[in-house]
């Protein structure tokens, strides 16, 4: 019996692997994606099924019926949720594994509390999987604008610190202290759960795509200490690919920001040093119409677009695609360039132009578009703002000085398209609107584009 | 100290895949492209709800009268399987979005 579920074990713990290496490319993704879930699926009836041990039918049925509730929801879920929704999905799904390793801690530890290597491995795996559930609950909240303040209290920094260390130690001493009893377990559930909630309500909206990276790599981590302590491989290589996965994302994320993990952890974007009394003097803004963009365009070689995620709030989505049809059919070379945090997770633009049907190959990354910048005749910019934000070239005091921004203002003609003159979301004040090539087409983005893709047809 | 050390000696197996899945792990996820980092992540979090083995062992070895370690059991199996299911499902959904022009 052993031999069969280890070789099941082996099976799916390739499948993972093989899995994450074919979701590398566009092409083999979807099948690499149905092939890790063959693998978890093989693993979850092999651990039903094949064991030595005598179960009573009651057990089974639980378990049946845990599974088809669950499948039933997440099913659910995945097939309801829209598309701009996805990073709050996300959150919620691994909300929901660091959960799962969580509970099943809190079931083990008085098992094992003897054997202070397997109650350390316990006591880790509640701790990480209580932050990662409370965290990403949070993360779920501020997503989808229930919970929207920032909370901004002196020292907050230093009172969370403080609250890990002691966590810390009460997990040692109830180690050391062979202290088993439900309440100790229950109490230190509960730190995590509580430092959890402290260590993502202070983050930002814009570093959301970090932390969301961040808690991914946690439940991972969860799995995998899950997993050493039943000695079971498929748990931990599984967990440890999802650790690793959540590790470069996060670092990714990071970098595209130009932001250290610690001060997205210890610090929120819009402190005191962002308005900084030059704002004034930028000059003066010209203002066009879609007409006139449309003459534009019609006679452009080059066009590129640069979506922001106030494309997605506005839904005009399917207008831009519409937009760039138009113009590839009038024999303009039209291409989208995508910043790494554009969205609110890694590569979500690029989902959100998926869904709306524009191929993959046109969406460009920022290195490989920023030197084509030269040769575009005409960039629109649609719902993004700090991303192409020269200040992260030329100003050292702005926040985002620093931070790698597509290279809009080397193209010829620059139309950005916003529906006032609000500062960005990190609350910077753009130069870019000031330039003397730059042109303003204020408006919904939907609306303005629907008259721009109008213009265009009557040409 | 010496805890760890004999522990890390009788458990050699462990970590060596530990250590070796690490290096599998960054060296496959390097390369994938920004275009796929949301279904990367999506899918990675269905990955993560491997866990769900655990939690059906906790269900497996529970006497039927602890009904504490089986609710526990049956919520963490509940979740996880969520976790799985839904993971797979919307990464599948958006991966079906990614065309190519011909």
């Amino acid at each position: 019996m052993g031999i069969v579920l280890n070789i099941i074990y082996l099976i799916a713990t390739i499948t993972f692997i093989v899995g994450l290496k074919k979701l590398g490319h566009p092409e083999t993704a979807k099948n690499g994606n149905l092939i890790a879930a063959m693998g978890m699926g093989l693993a979850i009836v092999g651990t039903i099924f094949i064991h030595d041990l005598n179960i009573s039918p009651v057990i089974y049925i639980l378990i049946g019926l845990a599974i088809l509730i669950g499948s039933i929801m997440g099913w659910l879920i995945a097939i309801k949720v829209e598309m701009t929704k996805m990073p709050e999905l996300v959150s919620l799904f691994n909300g929901f594994g660091g959960a799962s390793a969580a509970l099943i801690g809190l079931v083990e530890f008085s098992k094992n509390v003897d054997d202070s290597m397997q109650a350390i491995t316990i006591v880790s795996g509640i701790i990480i999987g209580a932050i990662t559930f409370s965290g990403s609950l949070i993360a779920w909240g501020k997503l989808n604008g229930s919970l929207r303040s920032v909370v901004k209290i002196p020292q907050y920094n230093a009172i969370n610190n403080i609250f890990f260390i002691g966590i810390i130690a009460f997990a040692i001493f109830m180690i050391a202290a062979g202290e088993g009893s439900q309440i100790a377990i229950y109490g230190l559930l509960a730190a995590g759960l509580i430092y959890g909630i402290l260590f993502v309500l202070p983050i930002g909206g814009a570093d959301m795509p970090v932390v969301i990276s961040l808690l991914n790599s946690l439940t991972g981590i969860a799995a995998a200490i899950t997993g050493i302590l039943y000695s079971n491989m498929v748990m931990l290589v599984g967990g440890i690919l999802v650790g690793s996965a959540g590790i470069i994302l996060t670092v990714a994320m990071c970098k595209a920001m130009n932001r250290t993990l610690g001060s997205v952890i210890f610090g929120a974007f819009g402190g005191d040093n962002t308005v900084t009394g030059e704002n004034k003097a930028l000059g003066s803004i010209k203002t066009t119409n879609p007409s006139d963009v449309a003459v534009m365009m019609n006679y452009a070689t080059n066009v590129i677009i640069v979506p922001g995620y106030g494309l997605a709030v506005a839904q005009a989505q399917h207008v831009i695609h519409e937009l760039e049809e138009l113009l590839s059919k009038k024999g303009v070379n039209v291409k989208y360039a995508i910043h790494p945090v554009a969205g609110r997770m890694p590569g979500h633009m690029n989902v959100l132009l998926a869904e709306s049907n524009v191929e993959y190959n046109m969406l460009v990354e920022m290195d490989d578009i920023n030197p084509q910048f030269n040769n575009a005749d005409v960039v629109l910019v649609v719902g993004a703002n700090d991303v192409v934000n020269p200040a992260a070239h030329n100003d050292p005091a702005s926040p985002i000085y620093g931070m790698p921004i597509l290279d809009v203002e080397k193209a010829k003609h620059i139309i950005v398209n916003k529906r006032g003159m609000n500062a960005g979301y990190a609350g910077i004040e753009n130069e870019l609107f000031y330039n003397s090539k730059t042109s303003m087409l204020f408006g919904d983005a939907k609306a303005a584009l629907t008259d721009l893709v109008a213009e265009l047809k009557n040409m | 100290m010496n805890e760890f050390l004999e522990f890390v000696n009788s458990n050699l197996q462990i970590t060596y895949i530990l250590i070796l899945s690490i290096f599998v792990g960054i060296e496959v996820i390097k390369s994938i492209p920004a275009v796929l980092h949301t279904p990367l992540m999506s899918g990675a979090n269905a990955l993560s709800g491997v866990v769900i083995v655990g939690a059906i062992l906790v269900m497996l070895h529970s006497a039927p009268d602890d009904y504490l370690a089986l609710s526990l059991g049956f919520i963490a199996v509940v979740l996880g399987i969520i976790n799985v299911v839904g993971g797979f499902a919307v990464t599948n959904r958006m991966l079906r979005m990614f065309k190519k022009k011909k």
